[in-house]
């Protein structure tokens, strides 16, 4: 069990913070494995939804998270499984991450009775105890974010709620509302902008007028983080949480990311950007192998006990896919179930 | 509750349906989940595979107009093209309009605007960040500054945000300010209605939201020929319009289109074939499915049916759907959005008071359930034409 600290972390940019989290980050072998193996997870889970996509057993509309993985295995690592999240529609990782076995995310995705939302949700809706989805409408999970954020304060439970959006979501008006209540509040709301680079197709710079997003909350503090690095990522993410624990408002985190697929399963991904821009992401900053390779490096685990765990996550997703292909549909009634509360 | 030609197992999903409707509409306590029992009964023959199956095709048939003749040269266009075209045109023949949206500056999620900001300009044809509220607000601003402005939003599903904005400035800006100013140069197009797999929110005919509200108006085409006339009418409408396009008749519907701009008129329903025993309303892709139910009535029936789009949703012409329903005494309204409050209730209530002794029947409403438009369960959802097929059965057996 070797324990290493590693200076990796380079020092995040600030908004009125006067210093932000450690530079310098400690990581044990079985921290190292857990995030591996969250991370590899998520992965296949994501490339097999792509193969069950083009195979028409998935349909409707499906946003893959392939690439940004540290970012939702970073969060999680920092934060307690009673702390609250919530995110837009790009959510399979955050569904895994907060506890839905991989076996639900694909019976949901197929549309089965099994699936985590009983088939009636799909891609973009997905929940979990203290997930709160999963929202197609973009920008309108912020504000719900705030809100939970409010209930925390007010039960005086010492939780805090992390709230996602994307590159796009940054310019709805609805964001600033909530900037706005939660400074003036003093909400224990973790904003978090996953700057993907990318909203849709349109590049950062043609669509907003300030692209350090973690400036965008004006009298909010806030810092800028590597999200390709997972070490950094939970850095911050801890950071973060006790700023808000300590009562002391909000706090926005700008996680620099990127996606492999485009924007959902119709988007190709090339046309707003160069195959040479991906391909240099994967080979340089993919999330998984920077893990991987510093962790060969440091002699915290051998090639050999990597591909074990790649070989358990390819057999425990085939598994998951058998499952989310052969379990019926939800029964017609399911329909009508649940518009309101039911008398049981 | 079996009737003897359901032995298919679509006769047995349109009993099933039938039962459905009759529990939706009435007020019995009913729960849900014994109705939803019943119905699983009804079909023993009918295997998940085959429901997987015919999940994948279409509803409905397109079904296109003939050539027109009287607009000039014609070419074969689908929908979004039509579109294409008629925004062509406009940005040809005004040189104050301009078009911008998320995303319509490299041509649109649906193709709408391909071409045109290389034709036209960076200046007239432009992106905006991702904010509707801002887009229609900014679109309100254009427009009374007198500028023709176009604004897209991508989906109908995403129109909420504005919701404010149309309601409480574009559609009042001339009563309150007296006639002094008016947005009248805003036109406002959207994506719309079920797609197959659009689930939840790529899929909401939100018409009826808008029909509540004096001062705009709203306008569903069925075909690219339609699309084209009436969206170029829009456009010239001195009031504000929402343009609603049924996004799965754009690849869908392939028409002759004439080239040059042409306008089809706004607030005129279009009877489409004349008949004598029943009425059948709807707009947009739903118009298809009633041209098909049409033809079934009268194979299987021996029913004549008179089928109308209404083409304007506000305001609606009146008197050509009532001077229908003088004739036949039978009216079948259908639409995908949900049935309580969508608009085929203003359409019931209003000719119930016009031609109330003429009726012969009650005027049957075939339309979505009150649920989200669901994930999975599209077709049993959507109002087809076995639906509408039973609902004109129980019109004329009465």
């Amino acid at each position: 069990q070797l324990s290493t600290a590693l200076s990796n972390c380079f020092k995040c940019d600030l908004h009125r913070l006067e210093e932000g989290p450690p530079v310098k980050a400690e990581l044990t072998r079985e921290q190292g494995l857990q995030y591996y193996r969250t991370m590899q997870t998520v992965r296949r889970m994501e490339l097999k939804a792509d193969q069950l996509y083009k195979q028409k057993i998935i349909r409707g509309f499906c946003h893959l998270y392939d690439g940004q993985e540290a970012c939702a295995a970073g969060i999680e690592a920092a934060i307690n499984p009673s702390d609250h999240l919530i995110t837009a529609y790009r959510a399979h990782g955050y569904t895994y991450t907060r506890g839905v076995s991989v076996k639900e995310i694909l019976a949901e995705l197929t549309g089965r009775r099994g699936g985590v939302a009983k088939g009636k949700g799909g891609s973009m809706h997905m929940y979990a105890p203290h997930f709160y989805g999963g929202n197609g409408i973009v920008g309108a999970q912020v504000p719900l974010g705030a809100g939970i954020a409010l209930a925390c304060q007010y039960q005086g439970n010492n939780q805090v709620c992390v709230t996602l959006y994307g590159d796009g979501a940054a310019n709805q008006g609805q964001l600033f509302e909530s900037y706005n209540m939660a400074a003036l509040w003093k909400l224990p709301c973790i904003f978090i902008c996953e700057n993907n680079k990318y909203g849709m197709g349109t590049s950062v710079e043609r669509a907003a007028a300030s692209t350090d997003y973690y400036k965008r909350g004006d009298f909010i503090p806030g810092l800028r983080v590597d999200g390709m690095d997972v070490l950094c990522v939970r850095e911050a993410a801890q950071f973060a949480a006790d700023h808000c624990r300590a009562g002391k408002g909000p706090i926005i985190m700008e996680l620099q990311t990127y996606r492999y697929h485009g924007h959902s399963m119709s988007d190709p991904g090339v046309s707003y950007r160069t195959r040479e821009e991906i391909q240099e992401v994967r080979s340089k900053s993919d999330p998984i192998s920077m893990l991987k390779e510093r962790m060969l490096s440091h002699n915290m685990a051998s090639v050999e006990e990597f591909k074990e765990i790649d070989i358990e996550i390819r057999k425990q997703v085939e598994d998951a896919t058998q499952f989310a292909t052969s379990d019926p549909e939800p029964p017609l009634e399911e329909l009508c179930n649940h518009i309101f509360s039911n008398n049981p | 509750f079996l009737e003897p030609e359901a032995s298919s197992c679509e006769g047995m999903m349109a009993a099933a349906a039938r039962l459905f409707l009759r529990g939706a509409n009435s007020k019995l306590s009913i729960a849900p989940g014994s109705l939803g029992t019943t119905l699983l009964k009804l079909s023993p023959n009918c295997s998940s595979r085959t429901k997987t199956q015919r999940r994948h095709a279409a509803h409905f048939t397109f079904q296109p107009d003939p050539v027109p003749s009287q607009y000039g040269p014609t070419q074969k266009m689908n929908l979004f093209q039509s579109i294409t075209s008629a925004l062509d045109n406009t940005l040809a023949s005004d040189p104050t309009a301009v078009i911008f949206g998320e995303d319509v500056a490299f041509g649109g999620v649906f193709r709408c605007t391909v071409g045109l900001r290389d034709k036209y300009g960076k200046d007239r044809v432009f992106n905006t960040p991702l904010c509707e509220q801002g887009i229609v607000g900014f679109g309100i601003g254009v427009a009374v500054a007198g500028a023709t402005a176009i604004a897209e939003i991508q989906f109908a599903d995403y129109i909420f945000p504005a919701f404010d904005q149309i309601v409480n400035e574009a559609a009042k800006y001339r009563y309150r300010s007296g006639n002094m100013f008016d947005c009248g140069n805003l036109t406002i197009r959207a994506p719309w209605g079920c797609v197959g797999h659009g689930s939840l929110y790529h899929s909401q005919s939100p018409e009826a939201f808008f029909a509540h509200c004096p001062g705009l108006k709203v306008v569903i085409p069925r075909s690219p020929i339609q699309a084209k006339g009436l969206l170029l009418s829009c456009i010239a409408d001195k009031n504000p319009c929402i343009f609603f396009e049924p996004k799965i008749l754009y690849r869908a519907a392939v028409e002759q289109v004439p080239e040059d701009p042409y306008t089809i008129p706004l607030s005129q329903a279009e009877v489409l074939q004349e008949g004598s025993d029943v009425t059948l309303v709807a707009w947009g892709t739903q118009i298809h499915v009633l041209k098909e139910v049409a033809s079934m009535a009268q194979e299987k029936l021996g029913v004549s049916c008179e089928v109308i789009d209404l083409q304007t949703i506000l305001p609606w012409d009146i008197e050509t759907v009532c001077k229908s329903v003088v004739k036949t005494g039978r009216l079948l309204i259908s639409h995908e959005a949900p049935v309580t409050g969508g608009f085929a209730s203003e359409i019931s209530s209003t000719v119930q008071e016009e031609c109330f002794l003429n009726l012969e029947a009650p005027i049957s409403r075939v339309c979505g359930y009150d649920t989200p438009f669901p994930h999975i369960f599209e077709p049993f959802y959507i109002p087809d034409k076995w639906k509408c097929f039973e609902a004109i059965k129980k019109m004329i057996n009465y």
